[in-house]
């Protein structure tokens, strides 16, 4: 079930590009044996390209994103092409790609912000915004400005204010975990088998929906979406997403000390009554062992 | 889809004595963590104790065989086992982690697996994740009234509770035995219940359940690929007795239609609850 497993690049050798191959010159000196240049050249060309674009944040998400470690690498091996990224990727301008993960909020006082993430939208396929911030606002919510040199800076919105975003990966900082996932799937939409593609488009669903829902979390979401409409069964999913602590359970069900939350939608999200597919989840077993596939 | 994927149902019962004495039916929950806790395929496991007052659930982390043991038997009564999830890897630091929990509880899991959205490092985590089977759950106060007030018992005074044979049982350790009939506890249940879709723990690793089988005995089903090897490993150690789910009465036959009829009623209300206003409606999670 898991996806071709590509050869890592080898420096290029000569002998390559002397056989036979239909792939374009560029692709040519990727290769390193005349015998495996049909994988080679499927599966390194197939590689999607990714861009991480950093708005006002703290690269928490980033630092997550490098969490996965061995894994970050088999992914920018294999699956993804790092386009664009302030300390990773020495280019200046924001370049098409198939998917900018898009941290932090947006300042609106700021006009080269504001002037890049529309920029995003446009050279970008798919836009996820990638942590709390970028979705919600979090903690950049309690902003106040006055901050040196640019004491001005006071207004904060998140990125689905100004632009369309397509995909949300929320919580503060988002997990390693959730973030290899959503990579996963975002390849195998772009580029697996039929079936892949649609599993995975039954997997994003659920984010894509996130970001049509709304700019703003809170624990309140908790109480008037699922509390409130009766659909709260007490599993606690959402005291363990907390990152703040913010919920604990009395008598079975979520208290939120809600002066605490910071507004990152993890609890909201996490709530298996807030949002649910039966197509997917009655097929975990295989999904992760996809990933897992993927990953190795 | 009404019992879920598995790969083999029996009836089975521990071969242990000290696991079988307090435990709700089979003790399968109670020997399989301790099992899988003896031979590695855990480090730890979420389980259900008492907390501070008689029969509120207290969810804990149990490393050793004793801890688990101190979990035996149904609390009928909402416990979050899963706010310890992220404890157990991040505070106890397991890395192979065991948890009990209803159907619901075993769909937040996989909830938290696929889209592990708060919680950091739990996804390849989850060594064994057993399901019960449940048909409601009831808040402690729920529970409370019912002991006390229409069973007329006090809530410390209670050994054992129990739903079966279509009735909620109350044994106390002084030996009495007082049944009320389920219609009495209906609108106690907890709201949340009645849109749950799953009566046997689709998504558990391994599930298991009274119903079905014999007193005594409990029905298991073994689900997905780990649960199969940390139950044949079982068998193989001699920790359960087993017999074939079709030479036991009442046997599969009942488990799908109280399966079917939970799941019907709870499909009837979740559309009932879209036109619960006038022109407005009640939210529906399912996507
Ligand atoms: S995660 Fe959702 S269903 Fe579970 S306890 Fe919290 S609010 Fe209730
Ligand atoms: S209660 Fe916690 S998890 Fe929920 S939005 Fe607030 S900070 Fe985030
Ligand atoms: S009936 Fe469903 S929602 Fe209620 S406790 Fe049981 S599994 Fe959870």
């Amino acid at each position: 079930m898991a996806p071709e497993p590509p050869k890592r690049e080898e420096p290029p050798k000569k002998e390559a590009v002397a056989a036979p191959s239909a792939a374009a010159p560029s692709e040519m000196k990727r290769e390193t044996k005349a015998e495996t240049t049909k994988k080679e050249e499927k599966s390194v060309t197939n590689k999607i390209t990714v861009g991480h674009v950093h708005m006002s944040g703290c690269t928490g998400c980033l630092v997550s994103l490098a969490d996965n470690y061995g894994g970050l690498l088999k992914i920018l091996d294999d699956y993804a092409d790092l386009v664009y990224g302030l300390t990773l990727a020495d280019v200046r301008h924001i370049p098409e790609m198939d998917v900018a993960l898009v941290e932090g909020s947006v300042c609106i006082q700021d006009h080269e912000s504001v002037e890049d993430i529309k920029t995003t939208r446009k050279k970008a396929k798919i836009v996820v915004a990638l942590g709390a911030c970028a979705c919600y606002g979090n903690i950049t919510r309690f902003a106040r400005g006055g901050q040196h040199n640019q004491p001005q800076h006071e207004s904060f919105v998140p990125i689905g204010d100004l632009i369309d975003v397509d995909v949300y990966i929320p919580a503060c900082a988002p997990t390693p975990q959730m973030i290899r996932n959503v990579c996963v799937a975002a390849y195998l939409l772009l580029r697996g088998t039929e079936d892949q593609k649609t599993l995975a488009a039954k997997f994003l669903k659920p984010l894509m929906n996130a970001a049509k829902r709304g700019t703003t979390a809170c624990f309140c979401d908790l109480m008037y979406e699922v509390i409130n409409q009766g659909l709260c069964m007490g599993c606690g999913s959402c005291a363990a997403a907390c990152p703040v602590r913010a919920i604990t359970h009395e008598w079975g069900k979520p208290q939120g000390q809600r002066d605490l939350c910071i507004k990152c939608g993890a609890c909201y999200n996490q709530c298996p009554r807030s949002w649910y597919s039966f197509d997917v989840m009655n097929e975990f077993e295989g999904i992760l062992e996809l990933i897992d596939g993927a990953m190795k | 889809m009404v019992l879920g994927k598995y790969k083999t149902v029996v009836s089975a019962r521990s071969t242990d004595k000290e696991i079988l004495e307090k435990s709700q039916d089979g003790g399968i929950v109670t020997q399989l963590f301790v099992f899988a806790l003896e031979n590695g395929y855990i480090d730890g496991a979420i389980v259900t104790g008492i907390g501070d007052r008689p029969w509120k659930p207290r969810p804990y982390i149990a490393t050793t065989k004793e801890e688990i043991l101190a979990a035996r038997g149904t609390k009928y009564n909402i416990s979050p086992n899963i706010s310890w999830i992220k404890e157990a890897t991040r505070s106890f630091g397991l890395d192979k982690v065991g948890i009990v929990g209803t159907p619901c509880q075993m769909q937040a899991i996989r909830k938290g697996q696929l889209y592990p959205i708060g919680l950091r490092e739990v996804p390849d985590k989850i060594a064994l994740a057993i399901g019960i089977f449940c048909m409601e759950n009831f808040p402690y106060k729920s529970i409370q009234q019912l002991v006390e007030d229409h069973a007329g018992q006090k809530m410390q005074a209670v050994k054992k509770m129990e739903i079966g044979k279509g009735k909620f049982w109350v044994y106390t350790e002084r030996g009495n035995v007082v049944s009320l009939p389920l219609k009495i506890t209906h609108k106690y249940e907890q709201p949340g219940c009645h849109v749950c879709l799953d009566y046997v723990a689709n998504l558990g690793d391994i599930s298991t359940g009274s119903v079905g089988s014999p007193d005594g005995w409990s029905t298991v089903f073994i689900r997905t690929k780990k649960g199969e090897e940390i139950w044949n490993r079982a068998i193989a150690a001699g920790c359960f007795e087993t017999t074939p789910i079709d030479q036991v009465k009442p046997g599969l036959e009942l488990v799908t239609k109280l399966a079917n009829e939970k799941i019907t009623k709870n499909k009837k209300y979740i559309e009932e609850r879209a036109s619960y206003g006038v022109n407005k409606g009640l939210r529906n999670p399912y996507i």
